[in-house]
């Protein structure tokens, strides 16, 4: 089978890398990007982060149009979603226009999920998209009082931004303890005593009854009967996988597409990437969808080369990485976070701003979490690639904690 | 062949480090140092996947 026409559905960061992977490996066919924003591809991350915070920062476009047209040779269709897919036929429909393809990547990623109820109240955004990035920036910026709802790592962003403003700000979480999916109870709940240390507001295990106002929002009122005042509402709920246009196409979804270890879907010349995918990680032999930055830029680039050459398709490995910035800390993530152990190996939680812990399944290391360990954490992630024992990470944390005391000991006696 | 860095889009979040840990090395504070600059034929593949996973873009590779 040769593949002449490659089609990228979902023009971000998976979009994007697969565009340039296909090249990269010498495909010289045509390539279409369709992306449902009117955007060039840009980077997410700075949205919550630096974006947020410099109110004349450009955005974070990847690559400028001429780039995209000229030295890649892709057709960009820009500010329409594909509304379908003919998977006999081989068309994804834009609008009434019918593209063909030989080989399609789906990139469509994820959207947010909404708080039912708020949609009429002015003030009230989600953060996923540069414009949504923009509206909130500017509301900040005319110092509104903020509540976050949800103290996840978007949230507790925004968050630490509006603090860092010093605008009043809360965070409202319905469950006990946050960030349990992402990073397990203990270290959940240690994370979050950063908002605390900043002096930002935390309400855990308290959900919102009622998102109030006259258009515009004026206040949230909480199960147990508490008002907080409000200018700025920002609900940051979780996502869910940008699927609704593949219904009855065959791909099969179920918490996204599900994709094989080389990240096709089942369909010939169909696969996926980016946060839309659920694939078979071989790292973990596990069922993984990631909601990363590196996995949808390495998906990405992997699904093209594999769409453009199905007979040497090679499977997708990783592990999973993650970063989040909060005030001056950097939070950092690998492996996963299911374990019959979370051990702290280094630091303290309450009281350092510094501190490495280690999860454990089985005998194996399958997870490591660095607050401000920098210099730490890509160690843990080479060792688990490698299916290092839990024995074998705990001797090597110890010799990091040694080789630490002796760098410190020297800068004293300097 | 070498690789260089641009210190001015890195911001220290080591993906290279777990694709290449002989070149590359986050420090405390959470700066990249390079360890070495000369690349081998064999250390190449590496090197390169370690230039195509930053997120800032900041290695390159030259001749
Ligand atoms: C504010 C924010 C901060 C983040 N910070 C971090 C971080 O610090 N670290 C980290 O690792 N990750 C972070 N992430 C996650 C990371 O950005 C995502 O994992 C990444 O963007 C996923 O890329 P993707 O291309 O798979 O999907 P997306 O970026 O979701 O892009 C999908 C694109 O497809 C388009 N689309 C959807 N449906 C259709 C359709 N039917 N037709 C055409 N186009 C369609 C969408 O409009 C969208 O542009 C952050 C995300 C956000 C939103
Ligand atoms: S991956 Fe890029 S940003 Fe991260 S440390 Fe390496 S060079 Fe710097």
């Amino acid at each position: 089978m040769t593949v002449r026409s490659l089609v990228v559905v979902g023009a971000s960061l998976a979009g994007l890398r697969a565009v340039e992977a296909a090249r990269k490996a010498g495909f010289d066919g045509s390539i279409t990007l369709v992306g449902a924003e009117p955007h060039l591809p840009y980077d997410r991350p700075p949205l919550s982060k630096g974006f947020l915070a410099a109110s004349d920062d450009e955005p974070p476009h990847f690559r400028t149009e001429e780039v995209l047209r000229d030295e890649l040779g892709v057709e960009l269709v820009l500010g329409e979603a594909a509304t379908g897919l003919d998977t006999d036929r081989r068309v994804v429909r834009v609008g009434d226009r019918e593209i063909g393809y030989d080989a399609l990547v789906i990139a469509t990623g994820c959207r947010l999920r909404t708080l039912p109820g708020t949609e009429h109240l002015a003030g009230v955004h989600g953060l996923r998209t540069l414009d949504d990035s923009v509206a909130v920036r500017s509301a900040l910026e005319a110092g509104a009082r903020t509540v976050v709802i949800g103290a996840g790592f978007i949230g507790s962003e925004v968050a630490a931004g509006a603090t860092r403003r010093g605008l009043d700000v809360t965070i409202v979480e319905a469950l006990p303890t946050p960030l349990v999916r992402a990073t397990g109870t203990a270290m959940g709940a240690a994370i979050a005593g950063l908002h605390e240390r900043n002096g930002t507001r935390l309400l855990c295990g308290t959900g919102v009854a009622a998102v109030e106002g006259d258009g515009r929002v004026e206040r949230v009122v909480l199960d147990d009967g508490t008002v907080i005042p409000a200018d700025l509402v920002v609900v940051g709920i979780g996502v869910v996988p940008s699927t609704q246009w593949l219904e009855g196409s065959g791909v099969t979804i179920d918490d996204g597409i599900v994709c094989d270890e080389t990240l096709w879907t089942g369909v010939p010349r169909v696969y996926a990437a980016g946060d839309v995918a659920s694939w078979v990680n071989p790292v973990f032999g596990t069922r993984q969808r990631m909601e990363n930055w590196t996995a949808a830029a390495e998906q990405g680039a992997a699904a093209a080369r594999n769409a453009i050459a199905p007979d040497q398709a090679k499977p997708y490995a990783t592990v999973p990485y993650f970063w989040s910035d909060w005030y001056d800390d950097r939070i950092q993530f690998v492996g996963v976070p299911d374990a019959d152990e979370v051990l702290l190996v280094d630091g303290d939680t309450e009281t350092a701003g510094r501190w490495v812990a280690l999860y454990r399944r089985g005998d194996r290391l399958v997870g490591a979490l660095t607050v401000n360990g920098q210099t730490e954490i890509m160690k843990y992630r080479v060792m688990i690639a490698k299916g290092a024992s839990w024995d074998d990470a705990l001797a090597h944390a110890e010799r990091r904690r040694e080789l630490a005391l002796v760098k410190a000991g020297a800068a004293a006696g300097a | 062949m070498k690789v260089v860095v641009d210190f001015e889009k890195c911001t220290g979040l080591g993906i290279c480090e777990s694709m290449a840990p002989e070149f590359f090395e986050v420090n405390d504070d959470g700066e990249l140092v390079l360890l070495k600059e000369d690349i081998s034929d064999e250390e190449l593949q590496a090197v390169e996947e370690a230039v195509a996973s930053c997120p800032t873009e900041a290695l390159l590779i030259r001749s």
